[in-house]
């Protein structure tokens, strides 16, 4: 293997491969050529950093330098500077928004101080195209110290005591998972990564696939090695074309390596991992709906008992779990169930990855230990609001979440304390709102997924999200009255309590808690007929604020409906009753002299 | 919009299609895949055959494609528009997105235009939030769409 100085890591990760990351590296190649350094200095495409907000990312090992936001015309100097000559390219590097300085390595900066990351451990490190860096990293060696070592219980028992649970949203206790379907006898069983990342605004499945999928392919493994199966299926969405590819790269290397099919290591045990797509549905996150999904249904859910475990793809013991849960299973077996169970709090132990969106300064995919608090993910790791707005809420847990508020911004975040406050972990995506965002609005866009999401199997999800999304939609347009505000909150709890599966059993809790921390938003919607964040068209009020007015008439110009009258150079006037709402005087206006209410 | 005809060639391909996974209906969504990637849409004549091929009911290939967001019974415009509405994408104002392409472009989310140019539709996350709110047409990703940049990133397809 050759030798090099220096690595120059790109994110070729969808996000940054969005803006441009493709040409970056093709530059920098030919730059390294172009200056006689290619034996140097090696440029390698990795998986996410994480650090999305500042994409892309070239990071240069071995000073940790983090150049941000580099384009493609920015190589040659990254080269003839950096590399030839040794001297950082400030103007690229990370500006603390605070202090405005430079940050030259990263473990300085505010965004990677806090993190943990071990399911992460080598994305943004290592070519996931490139088997012999995942091997370099340890790779195989947890599956080789199994199948060498240990049996089939003294495994499971790794896992029990590492206390690892299911990161896709339900938290079921791993070990135990696993142990059952090792319990049931059966020809065949089945080893099932669920790869149907539905939740909008997750995104760290399909990051772990994209940038280090050699880590799911040896813990499907270990799995099948654990509970007996020689088969392993990745359901994956077909909407992530770039994991599909990386995934099939991976499995291809792997079995060249002998590391998947007959034999494995000479151990006698025999594994293979095949790909199934899914197709756009959310439900099919729903172990059981996924499972029928994979045979060719559609995919709708079935009561459970049977579990998977006892009777699950075409009839057959099968254990699934989600994407994040397997990245960290080898860790736990190189460094120890007590290292794992050392992190985190008492019932929930490990890391968690979230992807950190919305109104924040820092949009990414971080990975933190249980139990630290949301003011320090969210304005620690986070930077803060965007624009220096008002936080107002964090929404948890996607359509099956719900949203928490300024109270618990020191709650550490855990399964049970995330359930405790009304939200839930769920896959892990983390929305920040500012005092911009209308709470009703929000709880009708979660209504409207979920409506769309919604199999149809069972009434109480099909009708009653529906009748939920109704009443939301009539109270944004202005209509809703008192009443309607109880019968949301009964009608969600009906459904929570018949709904057959996960998605409509959780369907409400957007409703249920933004009613609950923001009851007094709901109110003015309907008694005031106010919407306080200005975001629900039919309930603002335009008027013109007359001394910052100058007459100009462009807003009459605008207006489609005449309802704005005014002498040039006078302050202009809007007739109310006439007013459509549309917002077209708001934009148009140089003087911002249009209040909206 | 004309009505799909299938065609003797048309019959040929799905058949191979579906002997490749040896006519097997467990793997029917994979048969979809493959068959809507080579014909752009799922129209019913193609459904039927797929039917044929599998030794399974129409109504079976037709619940299924009509379950999963994935398949579309109505083609695809040349350039194909798709606004994420991830919530990250939604809260950083996609909606304001999607109502200005549905104004510029005259058609409803899940539409065609006239001249079958483009046709609009949403999707969930395409994870590239950091970007939000973006907007794909074709393959091409636009991130930080205004709503004034709309008309500018239409009017760039020319053909």
């Amino acid at each position: 293997m050759a030798q090099y100085k220096m690595h120059l890591l790109v994110c070729a990760g969808t996000g940054c491969r969005a803006s441009q990351s493709e040409e970056i590296i093709v530059n920098l190649n030919a730059e390294l050529k172009k200056q006689g350094l290619q034996y140097d200095a090696q440029v390698v495409a990795t998986g996410c950093f994480g650090f999305c907000e500042k994409g892309p990312i070239v990071k240069i090992l071995p000073d940790n330098t983090f150049y941000t936001q580099v384009k493609p015309e920015d190589c040659a100097e990254i080269i003839s500077e950096h590399i030839l000559k040794g001297r950082r390219v400030n103007r690229l590097l990370y500006e603390d928004p605070e202090t405005r300085k430079h940050i030259e390595d990263s473990k300085h900066m505010g965004f990677y101080q806090k993190q943990l990351r071990i399911a992460l451990r080598n994305c943004g490190f290592i070519d996931p195209e490139n088997i012999d860096e995942y091997i370099a990293r340890d790779g195989y060696a947890a599956l080789g110290k199994i199948l060498a070592e240990m049996t089939q219980s003294q495994a499971i028992d790794e896992i029990k005591k590492s206390g690892l649970r299911g990161r896709g949203g339900g938290g079921f206790p791993t070990g135990i998972k696993w142990e059952i379907a090792s319990k049931n006898k059966a020809d065949q069983k089945y080893v099932v990564c669920n790869a149907d990342e539905g939740d909008p605004g997750a995104f760290m499945d399909r990051s772990i696939l994209e940038g280090d999928p050699h880590s799911i392919i040896e813990a499907m493994a270990i799995c099948g090695y654990c509970i007996g199966a020689s088969k392993g299926l990745v359901y994956i969405r077909a909407e992530y074309p770039l994991a599909i590819k990386r995934l099939q790269v991976a499995i291809a290397q792997a079995r060249d390596y002998g590391l998947l099919g007959g034999d494995i290591m000479g151990s006698g045990f025999s594994f293979d991992i095949e790909l199934k797509y899914g197709a756009g549905a959310f439900v099919c996150g729903e172990e059981t709906a996924l499972i029928h999904s994979m045979e060719g249904h559609r995919g709708e859910p079935t009561v459970k008992p049977p579990f998977p475990a006892e009777k699950g793809y075409l009839g057959k013991p099968t254990n699934v779990n989600n994407v994040e849960t397997f990245a960290n299973v080898p860790v736990i077996f190189l460094k120890g169930a007590s290292w794992f169970a050392s992190i985190g709090t008492e019932k929930s132990k490990g890391t968690k990855v979230f992807a950190l969106a919305g109104k924040i300064n820092n949009v990414g995919l971080i990975e933190v230990p249980m139990g630290i608090t949301l003011r320090e993910v969210i304005f620690e790791i986070g930077g803060g609001i965007k624009d220096g707005k008002k936080f107002k809420a964090v929404q948890t847990g996607g359509p099956s979440g719900g949203c928490l508020t300024e109270k618990h911004l020191d709650t550490p975040i855990d399964f049970d304390n995330l359930i405790a406050a009304g939200s839930m972990m769920g896959s892990g995506g983390m929305i920040v709102m500012d005092e911009d965002d209308c709470m009703v609005s929000v709880a009708k866009f979660y209504l409207e997924f979920t409506v769309e999401e919604s199999c149809g199997k069972c009434a109480p999800c099909r009708v009653g999200n529906k009748r939920l999304h109704e009443i939301l939609e009539k109270i944004c347009a202005g209509k809703g009255t008192e009443d309607d505000l109880s019968y949301l909150e009964n009608l969600s709890k009906v459904i929570k309590d018949t709904s057959l599966c996960g998605l409509g059993q959780t369907s409400p809790n957007p409703v249920l808690s933004t009613l609950e921390h923001f009851y007094d938003e709901y109110l003015a919607h309907v008694k005031e007929r106010i919407c306080t964040a200005g975001r629900c068209k039919a309930l603002k009020l335009y008027t013109i604020i007359a001394d910052k007015c100058t007459g100009c008439t462009a807003c009459i110009r605008a207006c489609p409906v005449a309802a704005i009258t005014g002498e040039k150079r006078q302050p202009h006037v809007i007739d109310v009753d006439k007013c459509i709402r549309c917002g077209a005087c708001y934009d148009k206006c140089k003087f911002t002299a249009i209040h909206v209410q | 919009m004309s009505t799909f005809k299938i065609q003797d060639c048309h019959k040929e391909t799905i058949k191979g299609i579906c002997n490749s996974f040896e006519n097997n209906p467990g793997e029917l969504i994979s048969i979809l895949h493959k068959i809507q990637s080579e014909f752009g849409y799922l129209p019913e004549d193609i459904q039927r055959e797929v039917a044929k091929n599998l030794k399974i009911s129409v109504a079976k290939v037709y619940g299924v494609v009509t379950f999963y967001s994935f398949f579309t019974m109505t083609p695809k415009g040349k350039h194909p528009i798709s606004v994420c509405m991830g919530t990250a994408c939604y809260v950083r104002g996609a909606e304001k997105i999607v109502d200005e392409l549905k104004d510029q472009l005259k058609i409803k989310v899940g539409g065609v235009t006239a001249d079958g140019k483009f046709s609009l539709d949403c999707l969930r996350c395409v994870g590239a939030c950091g970007l939000a709110p973006v907007v794909l047409i074709g393959e091409k990703v636009y991130g930080r769409v205004e709503a004034s940049q709309v008309r500018e990133i239409l009017d760039s397809y020319v053909d």
